[in-house]
């Protein structure tokens, strides 16, 4: 019943965010010629190529990234055993950032362009690479917050490289990089969202068809093996499907910090369970809701001039990880 | 040897390669209750994780219903083998339910929606351990007590032919202890599912098991019957105790006794002396206890806790040597307490000696 209600309300939540978004701008669009431009295609034909070509492509890529990231952190907070876990404080956005940074400026120095597709690859390598570290020291180190520190850690020598980089990179490199590099969701098309749609909805049906294994290894490691879980490779499944999609967002958006740990936390406290047949499609649908809306914040708070996405993210995300570890510390 | 349903073969246990125990070796039948026991950290843990397949095992074979346990898959072991682990579990928004519930996991479809049978199965589950009306509660706002009762239900509605059983009954009360291992004896003898588990309560393990397996050092100290097992020097040297004793009959845990020069006397029979025996123990003052059948109850504890007892065979007046003894302990003494002696024929001297105390002003009677 109370599942339900909450997929009501994040439903009608994603609709109204997406009106919301179409409808504000430089160029204000009543909700009635949406309707009409979207559904019957005839308008005003600068307000059909606002829609159609900047608006539209730009919250779907939003809805998308956002709960892909939101899926990416709950994935990750179920292999760490950790709540705090998610790919920003991990450092494996910073890890997806850096190889991406390196493929733009070597390979637009020597082709010109790079494909979404070779991003998105680059991404995943650098993502895999940070979350291999992060591996690496939790086969040492088991106390949570020593992990999230070196996660932290991880972040800023990828954030250093990539810096680095800049600082020698050529000045027409730096300005396609440096927007990117701080996260938003501008200038998509369609293309872009053709291909994360692709990534993002296949990914997101293999982490639904896991929910019975993840369900099992809530209860931790020895007890899903128990229940008949392969843990070594449902873990290998795990950081593959949470790496693919961070390394998609951190493609096409840069990376997006807090989204991954504050969405799958509020959505729980929602349903009032963690169970994951209702968590997953709950938090993605959260995840789109919560950069829908970040979105539409960082465009209009400050209009003409636009925020990073991230910065709006950390406005609202960080509080609610405050929160979440001070109501750990009381519940102990 | 092939009749047995678990069988460990040479197993040899450790971590990452390095051997901890080796040659294990043990036939336990279907509906068994074996208990591992031994000093902490002496690998019982290990030998459960081992054959439950959570550590990789280093040498040897575990015999399994016919099959090397390494040869089923997950899956198929998961439905003939539960554990209740000793880590304490702090699982997220998950009621006592949904806890209980993750035990018919092997038996769900691919999404692990549960079915009528299936939510019929966690019901009786929880019923079995006295647990029915936990249901709704969040499995972290619980006790210790409930929570294990909870994951032993766990573990019975996966419907398995063995539960393996880590340390089951730390962390709770006496009440709990002796439920819970109710709950597993009947288990065993009524479903005839086959309990393997390790215990800190030695005396709780002489109760419930039909076979013990001692765990010291590098090797397996001793197997067998609790019978076999439950001999006061094995376990003084199976746990290395040097001061305090383990009383096989009764299963107790004694401290060691007062150390010194005895001088007073408890006379006591018949279980009089047991309280002023205790007495005496706690305010560390030595004793002589006397005069004592052989088959009283307050012999098997004054052997323990006295520093001295005068005896006497079962049955038998008591003898000239015998009583002289004891007039002598009555004159040496400073106190001689008269615990309530029941005086019949056989033990007339009793009188004497009780007499004897009198005059020298050293009697102290108790209950009058």
């Amino acid at each position: 019943m109370r599942c339900l209600l909450v997929f009501a309300i994040l439903i009608a939540a994603v609709f109204i965010i997406l009106i919301l978004n179409i409808n504000t701008g430089n160029v204000h669009i009543s909700v009635g010629r949406i309707f009409e431009i979207l559904f019957t295609g005839n308008g005003n034909k600068d307000e059909v190529n606002i829609i159609w070509k900047i608006r539209l492509p730009r919250i779907i890529m939003g809805a998308l990234l956002g709960g892909a990231l939101a899926l990416s952190g709950f994935l990750l907070q179920t292999f760490f055993e950790n709540p705090i876990a998610g790919p920003f404080v991990l450092g494996i956005s910073s890890g997806a950032k850096m190889v991406v940074a390196v493929m733009m400026i070597v390979y637009i120095q020597r082709f010109g362009r790079v494909s979404s597709w070779a991003l998105i690859i680059a991404a995943f390598v650098g993502a895999l690479i940070s979350t291999g570290f992060i591996l690496l020291v939790s086969r040492t180190v088991k106390n949570m917050s020593a992990l999230l520190v070196a996660g932290i850690m991880i972040g800023y020598i990828c954030s250093a490289a990539t810096e680095f980089l800049i600082t020698f990179a050529q000045d027409s490199d730096i300005v396609n990089l440096h927007g990117w590099s701080q996260g938003s969701f501008s200038g998509m098309n369609w293309s872009n969202v053709q291909i994360t749609a692709i990534i993002v909805g296949v990914t997101f049906v293999l982490t639904f068809m896991m929910s019975k294994p993840i369900s099992a290894f809530q209860l931790g490691e020895a007890y899903a093996q128990s229940m008949g879980v392969n843990v070594k490779r449902f873990r290998v499944c795990l950081i593959l499907l949470s790496s693919i999609l961070s390394a998609t967002v951190t493609a096409f958006a840069g990376p997006i910090s807090f989204v991954g740990i504050a969405v799958p936390f509020l959505i729980k406290r929602m349903l009032n369970t963690a169970k994951p047949l209702v968590v997953i499609p709950a938090t993605f649908l959260g995840g789109a809701v919560f950069c829908m809306g970040c979105d539409l914040i960082a465009r209009m708070a400050f209009a003409p001039t636009e925020l990073n996405i991230s910065t709006v993210t950390s406005v609202f995300g960080a509080p609610i990880v405050i929160f979440m570890l001070v109501r750990r510390q009381k519940s102990r | 040897m092939a009749d047995y349903y678990f069988h460990l073969d040479q197993l040899t246990v450790g971590y990452n390669g390095k051997p901890l125990i080796s040659d294990i070796e043990i036939g336990i039948k279907r509906g068994e209750i074996v208990t591992l026991i031994g000093p902490n950290g002496a690998g019982k843990s290990t030998i459960l994780k081992s054959i439950s397949r959570q550590l990789e095992i280093i040498g040897g074979r575990v015999e399994f219903d016919g099959t090397e346990i390494r040869e089923y898959s997950y899956k198929d072991l998961s439905c003939k083998m539960a554990v209740v682990l000793t880590e304490r579990l702090k699982p997220e928004l998950m009621t006592c339910h949904d806890v209980v519930a993750t035990g018919r996991y092997p038996y769900t479809g691919r999404l692990g929606i549960l079915s009528e049978e299936d939510e019929q199965k966690v019901e009786n589950a929880m019923k079995a351990v006295h647990a029915e009306e936990l249901g709704g509660r969040d499995f972290n706002a619980i006790s210790d007590g409930q929570r294990q009762r909870v994951l032993l239900a766990r573990a019975i509605c996966q419907e398995p032919d063995i539960i393996l059983l880590d340390e089951p009954t730390s962390f709770l009360d006496i009440r709990h202890k002796l439920e819970l291992l109710a709950i597993l004896r009947n288990m065993a003898k009524a479903s005839n599912i086959t309990v393997i588990m390790s215990l800190h309560e030695i005396d709780l393990a002489m109760k419930i098991s039909d076979r013990i397996l001692c765990i010291k050092g590098d090797h397996i100290f001793k197997e067998g019957t609790p019978d076999e097992v439950f001999e006061e020097n094995l376990i003084r040297e199976l746990y290395s105790i040097d001061n305090g004793f383990f009383d096989p009959l009764f299963g107790s845990i004694e401290l060691p006794r007062p150390k010194g020069e005895a001088k007073t006397l408890v006379l006591s029979s018949g279980g009089t002396g047991i309280l002023v025996y205790r007495q005496l123990q706690k305010q560390n003052i030595p004793f002589i206890a006397g005069v004592l059948y052989q088959n009283d109850i307050d012999y098997q504890l004054a052997r323990l806790l006295a520093a001295e007892v005068i005896v006497e065979k079962p049955f038998m007046p008591i003898s000239e040597t015998v009583k002289q003894k004891a007039l002598e302990a009555v004159r040496a003494c400073d106190r001689v307490i008269n615990a309530g002696v029941t005086i019949g024929e056989s033990n007339a001297a009793m009188k004497e000696i009780l007499s004897l105390a009198e005059q020298e002003g050293k009697l102290e009677t108790i209950g009058s």
